[in-house]
């Protein structure tokens, strides 16, 4: 190929081809995530529903502690980072002092179901109105690949290093149904991220999360089922086919509620 | 026109927090302070200001949701009593390293652990020395009376926003229970986010307005550097603090051959042993801190030029009598009486304890 067959992002934009612009609601900063990671997509969807809705300035998002402790570094809106589990808490006081504004927590699973469980089963409880996205990679990504409340039976971690024993260990638990049961959610939904379509449905259910916070109907509770390639050992490829072969059978996709 | 109430220092603290033009409070009920809770529920200022009252599940939940709530620039407030406050010192941390301004009420009982309902004032050390984790400071009022539980509040919205610090009122089971005259402050409308903004910057998440840099609140820097430039940051507002803001009142310090060095209610106590003194000929005086940090470790180090000894007292094991040391750096002797686990020194025991340990010893 020769130079002058090299395009510059100009003049992809001049020849009228262009296919994908980057949310400005996502800032520049390079991210902190491992290639191949679900987090990125889970942040650019988030961010780009934002932007379509026109809310990005009336936005406050709450990062947890997890890998997307720095989500506030790729996330171009006024943000808040809450102590490990408490987003939902944090949300909370956010959302009873700016009730006509829009609030959102990402959390991870260990965040969300271990350390967090009694103040995400609250704000659901509350239903305080906000949108939880919620992400479960079955593994504490953050600190190197523990086992997590979503861990899968067998499943190897480096605390579980023989596999997930469920007599010693407890249960994956499956919080999301749980949160189902309970009257201030009015929707609740299990998606994922690791392939076009699915991002295309998440993107929509993400909508539909922050469309009822505009309503004021209640808290919207979005499970996006995420792979950690570095938590779990494998190539980003063969976490995804693991992914599907493993994690979708325990937590299969589709709404739950609403 | 001059509004005066019989209350308790619960619900003194309570109504002065609606009249402060308060946002927002979040609590969990506790022994010896639910009463703040009740009132706030039954006075219901979301009807009268707009003001948010919530029950949390738990002190965790509650010291978060001011969290949330303080970094968009409100003016919030928790309270709870010993065990609770236990709970709240990882939130307290997040709070100090990310600077948001809020007030946080400890009504104190006797621990450690479940301990008693009775008061007590054995968190000094949690108070004033850190309680959660890394090097911060709260900024401590401890009120001696029920009219002060109302006067501190607006005074800890001016300092919590003025630094950006949060502030600690350290009360206990006795000034919460106890029922007194109270001048009521007057209504304060809230303040809206615009007057935030023109009072104390532009630094709370409000939702990111174009043309200005996303508002973040956060404690963490994963670079050691910035880390250690942030905590600089800190150090030199703290000695800006400590400047400004120290607090005391002395009592009989004139002449005095003794002095008491006492806060909250123990400092209640001590003005009738100075008066039990002048009956046996014994000179005492007394220095009440009103804030227990920044301490009034200067007037403590003066007045100890003047007196042949000096006593604290305390509801506790002996706490407030490391700073009092500290302060008169072995120019005299400080000794320490104190009554613990919900006990409460007598006015007569205080002047045994001061002639066995100052004069007699
Ligand atoms: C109080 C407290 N306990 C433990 C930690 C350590 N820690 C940081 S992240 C994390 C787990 C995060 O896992 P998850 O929520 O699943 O997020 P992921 O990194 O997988 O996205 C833990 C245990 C902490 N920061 N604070
Ligand atoms: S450790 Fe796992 S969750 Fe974290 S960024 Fe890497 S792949 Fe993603
Ligand atoms: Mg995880």
């Amino acid at each position: 190929m020769s130079d002058s067959t090299i395009l510059t992002p100009q003049d992809i934009i001049e020849r009228g081809e262009l296919v994908f612009k980057k949310t400005a609601l996502l800032t520049d900063n390079i991210m902190s995530y491992c290639p191949g990671c679900g987090h990125g997509v889970a942040h650019r969807i988030t961010m780009e529903v934002l932007e379509e809705m026109g809310i990005g300035d009336q936005t406050i998002g709450v990062a947890p502690v997890g890998c997307s402790v720095l989500a506030y570094e790729f996330m171009n809106i006024d943000m808040q980072q809450a102590a490990h589990g408490r987003a939902p808490a944090v949300a909370t006081g956010i959302k009873r002092v700016y009730p006509d504004k829009y609030v959102f927590t990402y959390q991870g699973d260990g965040d969300l179901a271990a350390i967090g469980t009694a103040e995400t089963i609250h704000a659901c409880n509350r239903g305080e109105n906000i949108v939880i996205i919620f992400i479960n990679n079955g593994i504490y990504g953050m600190t190197g690949g523990q086992m997590a409340p979503t861990t899968l039976p067998g499943m190897k971690s480096s605390t579980s290093p023989f596999g997930r024993d469920v007599q010693m260990m407890g249960h994956p638990l499956k919080i999301t149904e749980m949160i189902a049961q309970l009257p201030g959610v009015v929707y609740v939904t299990r998606q994922a991220v690791h392939k076009p379509a699915l991002v295309n449905r998440a993107k929509k259910a993400i909508r539909k999360g922050f469309e009822i916070q505009k309503e004021k109907k209640g808290l919207a509770f979005i499970e996006i089922v995420s792979n950690c390639n570095s938590g779990w050992k494998m190539t980003p490829v063969n976490s995804n086919i693991w992914l599907e072969e493993n994690m979708l059978p325990f937590f299969p996709l589709g709404d739950i509620k609403g | 026109m001059e509004e005066i109430k019989l209350m308790k220092g619960n619900e003194a603290i309570a109504e002065a927090l609606i009249r402060a033009g308060a946002d927002a409070y979040f609590g969990y009920p506790i022994t010896p302070q639910s009463e703040i809770l009740e009132y706030l529920m039954t006075e219901e200022p979301y009807k009268r200001t707009g003001m948010v009252v919530l029950q949390a599940e738990s002190e965790i939940a509650a010291i978060n949701m001011v969290y949330g709530a303080g970094a968009c620039g409100k003016k919030v407030m928790t309270s709870s009593s010993s065990p609770g406050i236990s709970l709240k010192q990882e939130g307290i941390s997040y709070i100090a390293g990310s600077e948001i301004p809020c007030l946080i009420v400890n009504v104190v009982r006797g621990g450690p652990g479940l301990g008693t309902i009775q008061p007590s004032q054995s968190d000094y050390f949690q108070s004033v020395k850190g309680g959660g984790h890394g090097d911060y400071r709260l900024i401590v009022l401890a009120p001696a009376s029920v009219q002060e539980m109302a006067d501190f509040v607006q005074l800890s919205f001016d300092m919590a926003f003025k630094y950006r610090n949060p502030v600690l009122i350290l009360s206990d089971g006795l000034i919460g229970q106890m029922m007194e005259k109270v001048i009521l402050p007057p209504q304060q409308e809230r303040l809206t986010d615009e007057e935030v903004e023109k009072r104390y910057g532009s630094w709370a998440t409000v939702g990111k307005k174009a043309g200005r840099e996303r508002n973040i609140i956060t404690s963490l820097e994963l670079k050691s550097e910035r880390q250690e430039k942030h905590n600089h940051k800190l150090q030199a507002k703290y000695r800006e603090i400590e400047k400004n803001e120290v607090r005391f009142e002395k009592i009989n310090c004139e002449n005095a051959d003794y002095l008491l060095v006492a806060f909250g209610s123990s400092a209640r106590i001590c003005q009738k042993t100075i008066q039990l003194g002048k009956a046996k000929g014994i000179n005492i005086g007394l220095i009440r801190p009103i804030t227990l940090w920044p301490f009034p470790s200067e007037e403590i180090n003066k007045a100890a030029d003047k007196v042949k000894g000096i006593l604290t007292v305390e509801m506790n094991a002996g706490q407030m009598v490391e700073d009092v040391r500290l302060a008169v750096n072995g120019k005299r002797k400080v000794e320490h009486f104190g009554r613990y686990g919900g006990m409460i020194p007598s006015p007569d025991e205080v002047l045994t304890a001061l002639e066995q340990k100052l004069i007699g010893g």
